[in-house]
Order: structure tokens, then C-alpha cells, then sequence
């Protein structure tokens, strides 16, 4: 309190931030990246341990036997969806009933906002099959969930297969304590979204779908299983959530732990572990690593099936398996042996899984980095935010002195720029769904956006206004961009950090001084479209498939509608979040810049 | 100054009237930082619901109002959305008079001390101009009408904004100076949550300067002013406790209002310092820091009205900040109210030192709390250490607040005796320096 009560230290540290104010900003900035650089740098993670009791010193023998008969089921699948055409509901429901369980059936329809390109559905409707273990050893009121996606072609009829196979070994089994759902989800997300919406008795999004008929205890957690081919070389572990939501870090632990007890190769973002992080490529690759996680949990989408489970408090992940060309080979057995093991851990629970961390980011496998490592990152990069609304404080409050007339610039001044924005964030948000309804092809976003900033540039420099207003404006846009930011970070941290790595440099250079050109320039290109533009060319890099610039122009758009898409379906809040306040936020500082 | 009163009172009407419509209403309804288990309308409904099959609303564990509110919703409850933008109304009109007031008495007595040549020379710059302060009246309306906090507590039907009018009504009779009205509307304020039975102190203070009866221990005359204050204040409260148990027929109400109230049974979180604290504690020790915690609420009276016994207005802002902070259910409602009073000490901003840090603080808390609160209970990743720090954060920049415009204000007298620019003994300049 000494620092905030003795005058003459106050104001030395005062006029010591104002003077030095741009170079401390400076080197907040590069302290800020060079942080976050060094996260993936093996001597400065956590190895991953389990933090469970429950899940952690109990042994289990995993004996899954029939790999080789899932797979025949598997093909029985295929043809049978083969002939069908889509969910063989039919066969599905004799089979698991033949299995011993108890099988229901749940169908739902959903008309999307506008065609979805990517899959190519736009009047979807399905029916999700479902299959109640019944747990012997304990009262109902715990569950565990194994889902496997009906895909379209080919896709996913092994992951089937495995599942009814597990299923039938379950069934055989006497130490279940927990109901174990087997559950098979047409129309992917869309079809878990109906499915869990239908078990949790909500309905958020306006989906239609008919209410369930069997329920099991309250769901602990859950897997979710893709796999394509008999054999396969690796499984990845797919953890993204929506809103970048993760599961409980012990759930990532639990299939680390089997793969390598078991001996299967295990991959996070398709990447394999290296133990050389001493040599630049090692690093590179865990830099990549978590790159791709950043990337992956600031899309805000679910990045498997599992995603929406997370919602509801449930632990989940998906399990992908994938087949390349290495050496090694892991066949069905194997991986129901793994998925047999997971589950006896998980059927061995107290309580949710709530020990280890929820906010982690990670460079590999068996490495995280955790909340209190990574936002020191993201704090030095809000720090300079704070740094310019002092700096502005102190010039706003000194010169009332000097000159008295016209010093307090009025609150219609400050209000327009805010209104008019915040207005055209609300256009943004609505019209692309608006248009789309009259017009098929691609909203003309670009072209809209570049009228916008015209009329504003236009109208700010018609508008007079005072030397006190923009500072007072941009007081008030840097402060209302460190809380935004602030918070998004809180919530998802890596979209947050990458907004502020784009954002904050904007905010604390731009004044009515600099060269008008230039700047607008460099505001246009750290806008947020083009952090997207960039994100998209930086996330193709980083999975190793660059793109030209004409696809990935095609790509960009079809990511804009992607997450519209998944805001409409899922609620993901990442879409609304860049038009209703980043957007207007970023205009803010336009505004400043065309100050007169 | 009619037009731009009426003009505010429209928007602010407007406004509310517009969010109740809304989806938004629902929401803003169940925020734990917008409704107390007290003043909840939801729990409002549910006594009502009892009282409708004759039974006793306080017979559940749910309805903790005061029985003159359920029987004054038994008669409005189809027009609660009105009652409470009328309470809302009545607060800024109220307080929007006992400032006009309030500045009128304050000018008159510069020009009194001016014209006795009672200031130093040098501190000509803190004489306030009648020009500077003819808006204020208007701001403290809009201060308390358009704050986000009070479009929330209200747009939430919580009960905290009709005790935020019966305490502005009893700010407006004490600095109108009627003895009576005064006490009638503190025994009230006290009747519905307790706390403000601490605004007696500076409406004591406030009534004796205007009457010129000096604060002396040793007359006659302070003496029967306080036994005459304390009687009608005495009197209006056994009138109104005795007219809730005959409305009721029974003592029910007692232990479930204002046991609630002092024993804190409900650890909801909210924006205050109980619930984590007293969720936290062994039940052992949960008596004495219960005391430890109320006498916190009402210990300061006695420190700041020894300190501020000439400026009892500043008292009444003081001590609605502290209730505020220090209460056991606070909501945003209560901050709206002390937050009201932040224009009329804008004289005070030159010597202001924190404003900055508390304002950015106050700023960020109010963005964090949903967000937390979101992480904590729905998504499930943080828990309520997230939430409480916050809480902490919020209640320790409100103090600092607080304590800055208490500073400011003790700063700005001193330089009114000693004159502005302040010499040591050596003649260089000094500094004022707080320890």
C-alpha cells in the first residue's frame, strides 16, 4: 500500500511508465511471444501424470478377445448400410438386442440455416441407435458412453463393428458398476447434438427430435470411436471441444497410460512424440504440436463427435484411429483391448473426474503446460493495454489546466463512435444468414465490410472532433478491448491470445497522427477477417498440406460459413463473439485513426 | 431543470420497460449477482403462492421478505413490473431533490465562510461555482437511472430497489429536515433489511446542525433531541413490527427475516464476503466470526461520525458504502445506490488518487463475474476459488474507492484551513502523505 499512498513514489513510478511507456510495451510484446514460444519447450512442461486415486493404482487385465469377429461384424455393417442407404436402423437394434441390450431408438430432423457445402446436407434427419448395458454390481445411477458415428461411404463401419463386439464381451462381464451406452450417432454432431439434448431433457438450439425412451444414470464420461480400416499404425487422441472446451487432463492420461502398456503407437494432432527436444527439430515439432492445438481450440468448433459432451460437464474424447504407412501395426484386438482397459478404469470412478486440470495446452502426449504457465503469456500481452489506458489517463488529466475551453469533449462525441460500430457489429451478425436466404451463392462479406470502413473513414473525417475526444475514444476502446480480451482468454484461451497477438499491437500504436495510409494498411491487415485469413494458411502449414492462395481463399470462406454454421447448430460462441464485440472493438480503433 | 428530469426518466423507463420484454429478463433474473436469496422475485412469487393457500409464507425454508412486502405484492402483483420502475423513479427523484437541496445549503454556507473570510487565499480555486454545480441533481439522477447495476436489479425484479427507495426517501426527508418523516422512513429501511439502522448517526448529526443544537454531551439539548429522535424512530418501528404480526397473526416472520439476515444460513455465492468465508469454516468457529463479520458492518459508524460529524451527507454516503460492501446478501442493487452519490463529491476528483485503478478494477470485475461464473458452473473446468477471487477483487476495489473519496474529502477540509499550497517549516513545499 506504500506504492499507493506516498505521493512522491506514485508519481515517480507514474512519470517513469509514461516516459518509458513505448519501450516498455515493446518489450511486453516480445516477452509475451517469446513466453508463449517457450511453452513448447520440453525443460519448462509438466510430464502428465494421473491425478485419479480411483483411475490411478487399481490394475485391470484387459483379455478382449474377438478383434478378428468385430471386424466381420463390421463388414455385415457396411453391407447392410450399403443397402439401406443410410442408418440400418433395422439391423442395428436385432443385433444389439442379440448382444443383450437394451435398445432404443431416438429420430430427429433439423433444417439447417443454409446448406452446408462441406457435407453437402442441408434438410438433415436421422435416427441415433442406442444400446443400455445395465450395470450388475450397482445401482443405475452412473453411466459410461462408447459412441461410434454412422458415417456416410465407406468410414467408420470397423469402429461399429468394434463397438457391438465390446458390447457383446461387456455383456459377459461381472464387475460393471456403472450402465455402459453403446451408442451409434447418424449425421455426426448434428445427431449427438439431438441425442444429448435428448438425455439431458434441454433443447437449446431448436432442434426437432423425439424424446428417448430408455435412460441410463448420469453420464460420467465418454469416448467416441473412428476408425476406418482393419488394421491401423496409430491412434490419435482428439480432445477439442466446443468453445475450446477440454476434457479433464486425467482422461488424456488414462489413454496415454494403456497405449503404453499395451504397446500402441498414440499421436496428439496426428504427431508422433520425439524424445531429441534438445535439437532444434524436436522443438519444431512440439512447437507444431501445440500450434495445432491453439489452432484447433480457437475455431471454438468440436473437433470429434465427443465435442459436444463436454457441455454437459461430461469427460470426453475422441479416439481416431489412424492407418499410414509405418511399420508398425496394431490389429482390432488390440485396440478393444485398449478401449476394454479404459473402460474397467473408468467403470472404478468415486466421483467425476475432476483431480487434474481443465485448462492445459499440450505439446505432446505425456507433456502440459497448464493455465498458470500460459497466461503469464497472455498477461503480458494485455499489460501493454493497460500501460497505453495509464499512459492516456495521465495526458487526459494533466492539460485541463492549460487550455480550458472545449477541453471536455461531450458524451455525444464518444457515444456515436461506440453506437454506430456496435451497429455495424449487428449487421455482421445478421446479414450473412438474411442474404444467404435470398441469395445461393457467398455472401458478399468483403464487399460490405469495405463500404463500411469507407463510409466510417468518410464520416469521421466529415465529423469534427477534438484532440481530448480520440483520446478519450481510445481510453475507452482500450480498456473495453483488455476486458474483452480478458475474458475470451479466461474462456478459451487460445483464441484469446491469438486475437490479442493482432489486436493489441493496433491498439497501442494507433493515433490521428500516424501516416493515415500506411496505417490503414497495417489496421486492415491485423483486422480480425484477416487473422482468420492467416490462421487458415498458418493451420495448413502446420498439418504439413500447404495450399495455393485461390484455395485457400475458398477455404477462408467456407471456414466463415463453418462457423456460422456451428453457431447456429451448436451454439459455438466464437462467431458471435468476433461480430458482436472484437469486430466493433477493432472498428473503434478505425475510427481513431480517421479522427480529424 | 424539469424538461431533462422528465426527458431522463422517460429513457430510463424506456429502457426498462424494453428489457423486460426481452428474452434477456429470465436471464438477468437468476444471476446470483442481481438477486439475493432476499430479495429474489422468485421467492417473492413462492411466499405469495403460500399465502394464497393460507399458509405461512416463512413456513418453507424459501421466502425471506418482509410480511409489508407480500401484502403489498398481494395487491400489486400484476403490476410488478410497474411497481418497480416507480421504486426505481422515486429513488433518482428523491435523491435528485435532497441534492438540490442538499447543494443550495452547501453554497450558502461557502458564501457565509467567504464572506467571513474564513478560507485561505491561496485556496480560491476550491470554492465550487454555482455554474459547475447547477447539474449535479440532474447526474446523481442519471447516475443512479442509467447505471447498468441499477437496470439489472431492476429489470430483475429484485425487492432491493423498493428498500434502495425508502432509504433515498428517507435521505430526501432528513435533508429536508423533517424530524418525523425521517425517523417514520429510517425505522422502515430498518424494518425491511436492518442495516441502515446506521444511517441514524448521520441523520442525527445532519438534523442537530440544521436545528443549531451542538453535538456536545455535556447539554441538555443534544440529549432531548436524540431521546426525541429515538422515540419517534422507536415508536414507528413497534408500530410497524406490530402491524406485520397482526397482518400475519403470528412472530413467524421474525427469525426467518432477520435471522436470515444475521445468521447467514444460505451460502449462495454472490458479490459479497460471506459465503465463500462461512462455507469454507469449521462449524465450530462459525459463531464468533458471525459476530466478528455483522459487528464489521456496524463498527464503523462510531470512527467515521466522530471524523465527519460536521459533514453528515457524506456520513449517510459513506455509510451506504459500507453496508454495501460489508452486508451479508449485497447485490449490484446496493452499489447502485451509494455509486448514485459519486457526482456530488465530483469536486473531490483533483484529489482523487486511485480513481483510475478502481474504476479499470470495478470494470473488469463486473465483465468477470458471468464469465467465471459460466467456467465455474457450467462448463465445469474452474470452481468457486475463481469466482471468490473476483468477489474479492470487486469488494477490495470498492473499498479503495470508498476510501479514496474519504481521503479526498478529509484532504480537501485540510487545505480549506491551511490553504492549498502547503509550506514546511523550511519553507520548501510539502506533501500531504497518508500512513
Amino acid at each position: 500500500m506504500g506504492l499507493l499512498s506516498d505521493p512522491n513514489r506514485r508519481r515517480a513510478l507514474i512519470s517513469l511508465l509514461t516516459r518509458l511507456n513505448t519501450p516498455i510495451c515493446i518489450v511486453c510484446y516480445m516477452a509475451g511471444v517469446a513466453w508463449f514460444m517457450g511453452l513448447a519447450f520440453e525443460p519448462f512442461t509438466l510430464r502428465t501424470y494421473m491425478s485419479e486415486n480411483a483411475m490411478g493404482s487399481t490394475m485391470v487385465e484387459e483379455r478382449f478377445p474377438a478383434g478378428e469377429r468385430a471386424l466381420a461384424t463390421g463388414r455385415e455393417f457396411s453391407a447392410h448400410k450399403k443397402r439401406t442407404g443410410g442408418m440400418p436402423v433395422e439391423w442395428l437394434m436385432k443385433t444389439m438386442q442379440a448382444k443383450g441390450l437394451e435398445v432404443f431408438t431416438q429420430r430427429f430432423s433439423r433444417t439447417l440455416p443454409f446448406p452446408d457445402e462441406n457435407k453437402e446436407r442441408y434438410m438433415v434427419r436421422g435416427t441415433n441407435v442406442y444400446g443400455i448395458l445395465r450395470a450388475p454390481r450397482a445401482p443405475r445411477t452412473e453411466a459410461l458412453v462408447l459412441s461410434a458415428p454412422c458415417s456416410p461411404g465407406d468410414n467408420n463401419n470397423q469402429a461399429v463393428g468394434l463397438l457391438l463386439g465390446l458390447a457383446e464381451y461387456f455383456r459377459n462381464q461381472i464387475y460393471w458398476a456403472k450402465d455402459i451406452i453403446f451408442l451409434v450417432n447418424e449425421h455426426d454432431l448434428i445427431g449427438m447434438q439431438a441425442w444429448l439434448e435428448g438425455y439431458h431433457h434441454t433443447n437449446t438450439t431448436g432442434m426437432d427430435w423425439s424424446p428417448l425412451q430408455g435412460r441410463g444414470g448420469s453420464i460420467q464420461a465418454a469416448l467416441s470411436l473412428e476408425l476406418s480400416s482393419d488394421i491401423i499404425t496409430s491412434l490419435d487422441l482428439v480432445l477439442e471441444g466446443l468453445n475450446g472446451q477440454l476434457p479433464n487432463l486425467d482422461l488424456a492420461n488414462l489413454f496415454y497410460a494403456f497405449c503404453q502398456k499395451i504397446g500402441v503407437l498414440c499421436t496428439i494432432q496426428g504427431k508422433l512424440q520425439r524424445n531429441d527436444w534438445d535439437s532444434v527439430s524436436g522443438y519444431s515439432h512440439a512447437v507444431q504440436t501445440m500450434m495445432l492445438m491453439v489452432m484447433k481450440q480457437a475455431s471454438g468448433r468440436p473437433w470429434g463427435d465427443h465435442g459436444l459432451f463436454l457441455r454437459y460437464h461430461i469427460e470426453a474424447a475422441t479416439i481416431k484411429g489412424v492407418n499410414s504407412f509405418r511399420q508398425y501395426k496394431t490389429d482390432a484386438t488390440t485396440i478393444g483391448r485398449l478401449l476394454e482397459g479404459m473402460y474397467r478404469k473408468l467403470n472404478n470412478l468415486l466421483e467425476r473426474l475432476h483431480q487434474s486440470y481443465f485448462f492445459y495446452l499440450m505439446p505432446s502426449l505425456s507433456h502440459f503446460v497448464s493455465i498458470g504457465y500460459y497466461m503469464p503469456a497472455f498477461g503480458l500481452l494485455a499489460v501493454i493495454l493497460l500501460l497505453r489506458a495509464l499512459d492516456l489517463w495521465v495526458q487526459l488529466s494533466t492539460p485541463p489546466q492549460r487550455t480550458e475551453d472545449g477541453s471536455s469533449p461531450g458524451v455525444l462525441s464518444l457515444l456515436t463512435p461506440l453506437v454506430i460500430s456496435h451497429l455495424t457489429g449487428v449487421a455482421l451478425y445478421m446479414l450473412p444468414i438474411r442474404f444467404q436466404e435470398m441469395a445461393v451463392e457467398h455472401f458478399p462479406v468483403s464487399e460490405t465490410e469495405a463500404v463500411v470502413l469507407t463510409a466510417i473513414a468518410v464520416y469521421t473525417l466529415l465529423s469534427p472532433g477534438t484532440e481530448q475526444g480520440w483520446r478519450v475514444l481510445k481510453l475507452v476502446a482500450v480498456l473495453y478491448l483488455a476486458v474483452l480480451l480478458g475474458c475470451t482468454a479466461l474462456i478459451n484461451f487460445s483464441l484469446g491470445f491469438i486475437l490479442a497477438l493482432t489486436l493489441v499491437p493496433v491498439a497501442a500504436f494507433v493515433t490521428p497522427h500516424v501516416p493515415k495510409v500506411l496505417s490503414a494498411f497495417i489496421l486492415v491487415i491485423l483486422s480480425p477477417a484477416c487473422t482468420l485469413l492467416f490462421s487458415v494458411f498458418f493451420f495448413q502449414e502446420l498439418q504439413e498440406m500447404p495450399i495455393s492462395f485461390q484455395d485457400g481463399w475458398l477455404l477462408f470462406l467456407s471456414v466463415i460459413s463453418q462457423g456460422i454454421l456451428d453457431h447456429s447448430l451448436y451454439g459455438s460462441l466464437v462467431y458471435p463473439l468476433i461480430t458482436l464485440l472484437v469486430y466493433p472493438c477493432w472498428l473503434l480503433f478505425w475510427n481513431i485513426l480517421f479522427w480529424n | 431543470m424539469a424538461a431533462p428530469l422528465t426527458l431522463l426518466l422517460l429513457v430510463a423507463v424506456t429502457v426498462r420497460a424494453a428489457l423486460f420484454r426481452s428474452s434477456l429478463s429470465e436471464l438477468i433474473s437468476e444471476r446470483v449477482e442481481v438477486v439475493s436469496p432476499l430479495t429474489a422475485w422468485k421467492r417473492v412469487i413462492e411466499g405469495l403462492a403460500l399465502l394464497d393457500l393460507g399458509v405461512s409464507p416463512y413456513s418453507g425454508d424459501v421466502f425471506h421478505e418482509t410480511p409489508l412486502t407480500i401484502y403489498l405484492f398481494h395487491f400489486l402483483v400484476d403490476y410488478a413490473e410497474v411497481t418497480f420502475m416507480l421504486a426505481d423513479v422515486i429513488t433518482a427523484v428523491a435523491l435528485y431533490m435532497a441534492v438540490k437541496d442538499y447543494n443550495k445549503q452547501v453554497f450558502r454556507k461557502q458564501k457565509f465562510a467567504l464572506e467571513a473570510d474564513r478560507y485561505p487565499l491561496d485556496c480560491l480555486e476550491l470554492i465550487r461555482s454555482p455554474k459547475e454545480m447547477y447539474y449535479i441533481p440532474l447526474k446523481v439522477a442519471m447516475f443512479y437511472l442509467l447505471n447498468p447495476f441499477t437496470i439489472l436489479s431492476c429489470v430483475a425484479k429484485s425487492t432491493c430497489g423498493l428498500n434502495n427507495a425508502i432509504i433515498a426517501l428517507f435521505i430526501l426527508s432528513t435533508i429536508k429536515g423533517n424530524v418525523l418523516l425521517s425517523a417514520i422512513f429510517l425505522s422502515l429501511a430498518t424494518y425491511q433489511s436492518i442495516y441502515p439502522l446506521t444511517l441514524c448517526a448521520p441523520a442525527l448529526l445532519y438534523l442537530m446542525q440544521r436545528q443549531y443544537i451542538p453535538v456536545n454531551f455535556r447539554r441538555a439539548s443534544f440529549w432531548w433531541f436524540i431521546v426525541q429522535y429515538a422515540f419517534m424512530y422507536l415508536g414507528s418501528l413497534f408500530v410497524i413490527i406490530c402491524l406485520s404480526f397482526f397482518l400475519l397473526g403470528s412472530w413467524d416472520y421474525l427469525p426467518s427475516v432477520y435471522g436470515f439476515i444475521l445468521s447467514v444460513p444460505d451460502l449462495t455465492p454472490n458479490i459479497g464476503l460471506f459465503w465463500y468465508f462461512f462455507a469454507e469454516m469449521f462449524e465450530h468457529f462459525r459463531l464468533f466470526f458471525l459476530c466478528v463479520f455483522q459487528i464489521n458492518v456496524f463498527f464503523y459508524t462510531i470512527p467515521l461520525s466522530i471524523k465527519l460529524k460536521e459533514h453528515p451527507v457524506f456520513l449517510i454516503f459513506m455509510q451506504l458504502a459500507v453496508i454495501s460492501i460489508f452486508k451479508s446478501y449485497p447485490t449490484v442493487g446496493d452499489i447502485s445506490l451509494y455509486m448514485a452519490f459519486l457526482p456530488v463529491w465530483s469536486h473531490l476528483h483533483r484529489f482523487l488518487r486511485n480513481i483510475f485503478l478502481v474504476s479499470c478494477v470495478l470494470l473488469a470485475c463486473s465483465a468477470l463475474f458471468p464469465v467465471l461464473w459460466h467456467l465455474w458452473i457450467y462448463a465445469g473446468s474452474a470452481n468457486s476459488n475463481f469466482y471468490y477471487a473476483i468477489t474479492l477483487l470487486f469488494n477490495v476495489a470498492q473499498i479503495l474507492l470508498v476510501s479514496d473519496y474519504f481521503y479526498a474529502f478529509l484532504r480537501r477540509e485540510h487545505h480549506l484551513t491551511y490553504g492549498l499550497y502547503l509550506k514546511r517549516k523550511d519553507g520548501s513545499e510539502a506533501t500531504l502523505v497518508l500512513k
